[in-house]
């Protein structure tokens, strides 16, 4: 059978980097075929190269087994080719009818917008891609907004879809919709690409499994024929074991490092959200917070960081309360913080990996003497952290937004524990890593732990609270609903207090 | 229909483009330029050669020049600093106007003192309106997130009539009352006159030298300390530099007021070194606030390019004042001094972006 996407070498270069390093790919038509490797293993170099977005520098790709030289998006379309990618692509006012047709080649002056909306419909109700056709963008969910970029491509005649980590914004409901809808369009002869570094949706959606390691193909396996297990050692390259992590020393909960005692905090529009909470973190203690996002944990972090000022209640490190609002003073009486978002707020991202290490201690005397700054010390403590934390780089003035992934949040944990902090605020560390840093990062906070730091672990991640924490609690609506020894704790409890139903109730 | 080539952004952008692009820009300019030139009968050769005369060559030309640079590189520094923090002053203007007022004032009020004490007062006096000014824009960022584009562009009409109403509407201290049919300014004490100072026969007025001594402090303030990482964090990410305990809205205000105080000594520059006078007409003919973006614009807000920038384009205003006249008319001038801001402009492009060859999709299509 004539394979749909035949890759074979493809070398392509960055300055410092070889993103892909001879990868080979070969799809069949009428499968869905994932991409699975880590952060950095080369999986959206090679998407870009198929759609077209870059230029391989060696190697050939076939299409339906015709040598393709896309030189852009828009050739790759014409051959079929269409991507979703992680981060729509979509105009917020418009509506989906008018997105669909938003860049289309030989569109007309006028918009027919009677005869879009009944195609956009057929092709709605024929792959279960329910979606208002006159709705404007802002009013859709992100699931609704993903569902519009897979129309648009239908839309176009793509025969051959790729999709980028789709179901990274997606519930676990809305994902199994997506799966629905991929297996559609494959039982229609279409051909889906599925990138992902989830071992579990990849088992349960693909034909076939592609993985790449460091920019090579480590291998094509059946999904048929594998494992979860299997898959996640092609992956890493080693067999990595999930279960609960033991600890050197157990938390020494006789001395508490934060303790916030009935803080109250407003979200960026002004509404409560967080509401009278109160709990404390013992030395070498890591506790867990779940919930499911948007329950006010991002202020909980904000907060104990200084970023956010609470309206009432007070927050003490190690014994002494702290003003709050001021992350200059939540710094200097040793809290570290590793926000959710870390591109944009836990690193200044067009800045360089060194200044990225001094971004908290720049104001100290080694690093500015009478207010000048040292470069040279500023480096030697990048080239040491860089060495010491293992952080993939080609040097230390290397803009961090050109890192990967993982290396990113090395820069970012490598400063926060440098810091020596007394207490760790920790939000959704792990997540959008491959596995092998997600095990970094967990080490690390162990790690830390063992020091003698209290870490408060914000996560949505059970499985990750669960394995790491030493007591939960769970927040619901801005208020801590539960609080529960990690060892032995009921799931079907966490999960039920998370999503709201009283703990009176669950017992 | 497909355009032969396109553009494709750059991964990143070698060293040797910073030097290499203005140097085409300009042939490039010039080869246009010559273009037009030849069009309308002119001998292209003979005018750039009277351009580089007049503008560039010889004592005089360049002492001419460096008084037409003075004000922009001033005003030049002004849109440089705040753009750094990835702050837009428009304000330049106004900053400029205010800080004159006030180096007249002390120009106007200091007798008997030491020559020296007078011009630094006007130099401090300058800064300070000046800085006041510009910190209005800043205050307004800071505490209320207003847009510093609008509030610094209205300030400037109100430096505007705040000048009118000095000089023409009232009999402020100001004001010449000697001066009955057309009102003007008081001239300043004439001891208080900023002297030049002469360097190799050509004599450089103090204002620019003040220039050149502002643009290295900018550059040690912006690369070399605490305040200067904070602002370049700042601009990358507010976020990012609140989390990491930057006092983001004093530094806003901070970096508003230094912008304020160099556009405001630019201004006590045009009293002290040049007008002797609190010039209401001349200051808002001259449009140097608005000037100077474009100076900053192009220099890409370093504070060393900023001087070049500013001297070479003093340099073609006074080149186009010399070619004027009744076989050249003014609109010629204005074509060639476009010519070279456009493609100066236009160069900046292919620092970050680079042309390539459009091939035919043939093998593309091949369902």
């Amino acid at each position: 059978m004539q394979s749909a996407v035949r890759m074979t070498g493809i070398v392509k270069r960055f300055p410092g980097v070889v993103a892909n390093d001879g990868v080979d790919l070969d799809v069949r038509p009428g499968e869905v075929h994932a991409l699975l490797g880590e952060n950095g293993a080369g999986k959206s170099t090679l998407s870009n190269i198929l759609t077209g977005l870059y230029r391989p520098d060696e190697g050939k790709v076939e299409v339906n087994g015709q040598v393709v030289n896309f030189a852009s998006p828009k050739d790759a379309l014409h051959a079929g080719i269409g991507m979703v990618h992680q981060h729509f692509r979509l105009v917020e006012t418009f509506t989906v009818a008018e997105n669909v047709v938003l860049g289309e080649d030989d569109a007309p002056f006028l918009m027919n917008q009677q005869a879009v909306a009944t195609r956009v419909k057929e092709i709605s109700d024929r792959y279960g891609l329910a979606v208002d056709p006159s709705a404007r963008i802002w009013q859709l969910s992100v699931g609704e907004q993903q569902r519009v970029e897979i129309i648009k491509t239908l839309y176009r005649g793509a025969r051959i879809l790729i999709l980028d980590e789709p179901t990274a914004v997606l519930t676990p409901n809305e994902a199994d919709v997506l799966f629905a809808t991929l297996r559609a369009m494959v039982a229609e002869g279409r051909t889906v690409i599925f990138i992902s570094h989830k071992l579990d949706e990849v088992m349960k959606v693909s034909d076939r499994v592609t993985v790449l390691r460091g920019g090579r193909t480590v291998g094509t396996v059946d999904t048929a024929n594998t494992s979860t297990r299997e898959l996640a050692s092609l992956m890493v390259g080693r067999s990595v074991e999930f279960s609960r992590v033991t600890r050197v020393n157990r938390a020494d909960n006789s001395t508490t490092v934060l303790e916030l005692t009935d803080v109250t905090a407003n979200d960026d529009r002004g509404r409560v959200a967080v509401q009278s909470v109160s709990l404390t973190v013992g030395r070498g203690e890591i506790v867990g917070v779940a919930g499911v996002a948007g329950n006010g944990q991002r202020e909980l972090a904000e907060v104990i960081a200084g970023m956010r000022g609470c309206s009432s209640g007070t927050i003490s490190v190690a014994g002494r309360t702290v003003q709050s609002g001021r992350a200059r003073v939540a710094i200097d009486s040793g809290v570290a913080h590793i926000p959710e978002d870390r591109l944009h707020t836990g690193l200044a991202s067009s800045h360089s990996v060194e200044d990225n290490m001094a971004l908290k201690n720049y104001r100290s005397r080694e690093m500015s003497p009478f207010r000048m700054l040292r470069r040279k010390a500023i480096r030697e403590q990048a080239t040491g952290l860089v060495d010491r934390y293992d952080v993939k780089t080609p040097n230390t003035s290397t803009p961090v937004r050109l890192l990967s992934g993982g290396n990113v949040q090395k820069v970012l944990l490598a400063r926060e524990f440098s810091a020596m902090p007394k207490v760790l605020v920790a939000a959704s560390p792990t997540r959008g890593l491959d596995v092998g840093a997600i095990e970094t990062v967990r080490d690390r906070l162990v790690e830390a732990a063992e020091g003698g730091v209290g870490i408060l672990l914000i996560s949505e991640d059970l499985d990750e609270i669960m394995s790491l924490a030493d007591r939960i609690l769970v927040i619901y609506e801005g208020r801590i609903v539960d609080d529960l020894s990690a060892v032995g704790a009921d799931r079907q409890r966490i999960g039920l207090t998370m999503g709201g139903v009283a703990q009176e109730t669950v017992r | 229909m497909r355009s032969p080539v396109r553009l494709e952004r750059r991964l990143e952008q070698p060293r040797w483009l910073n030097w290499s692009i203005p140097v085409i820009s300009l042939v490039t300019a010039l080869v246009l330029g010559a273009i037009v030139l030849w069009i309308t009968g002119k001998n292209p050769l003979e005018v750039y050669d009277r351009i580089l005369e007049r503008g560039f060559l010889g004592k005089r030309p360049i002492q001419g020049t460096l008084i037409t640079a003075t004000p922009f590189a001033f005003t030049g520094l002004c849109a440089a600093v705040a753009f750094r923090m990835g702050v837009i002053n428009i304000g330049g203007e106004g900053q400029f106007y205010v800080g004159a007022i006030g180096a007249a004032w002390v120009g106007i009020a200091m007798t008997g003192q030491p020559v020296g004490v007078a011009v630094v007062g006007m130099v401090v006096m300058g800064m300070l309106f000046g800085a006041a000014y510009g910190s209005i824009v800043g205050v307004l960022k800071a505490r209320f997130n207003t847009n510093e584009i609008i509030t610094s562009l209205m300030l400037n009409y109100i430096a505007g009539i705040l000048l009118n109403y000095l000089i023409f509407n009232s009999r402020s201290y100001w004001r010449d009352p000697r001066s009955m049919g057309f009102p003007s300014g008081k001239p300043i004490t004439e001891r208080n006159e900023w002297t030049d100072y002469v360097v190799g026969g050509v004599k450089i007025p103090l204002g620019f030298l003040i220039a050149v001594i502002a643009a290295g402090a900018i550059w040690v303030l912006y690369k070399r300390t605490r305040f200067g990482f904070e602002v370049g964090v700042i601009a990358d990410s507010p976020r990012a530099a609140r989390y990491a305990g930057i006092r983001t809205r004093s530094t806003i205000v901070l970096v508003m007021a230094l912008s304020g105080a160099l556009a405001g000594l630019g201004g006590a520059s045009d009293v002290g070194d040049f007008r002797h006078i609190l010039d209401a007409k001349g200051l808002q003919l001259g449009g140097f606030g608005y000037t100077g973006i474009v100076v900053a614009a192009l220099a890409r807000f370093n504070p060393f390019s900023t001087l070049l920038v500013a001297f070479l384009l003093g340099g073609l205003t006074n080149a186009g004042y010399a070619l004027q006249g009744p076989d050249f008319p003014s609109g010629l001038v204005g074509t060639l001094q476009g010519l070279i801001l456009f493609t100066a402009v236009a160069g900046e492009i292919l620092v970050r972006y680079r042309i390539r060859a459009n091939r035919r999709r043939t093998q593309a299509v091949a369902s």
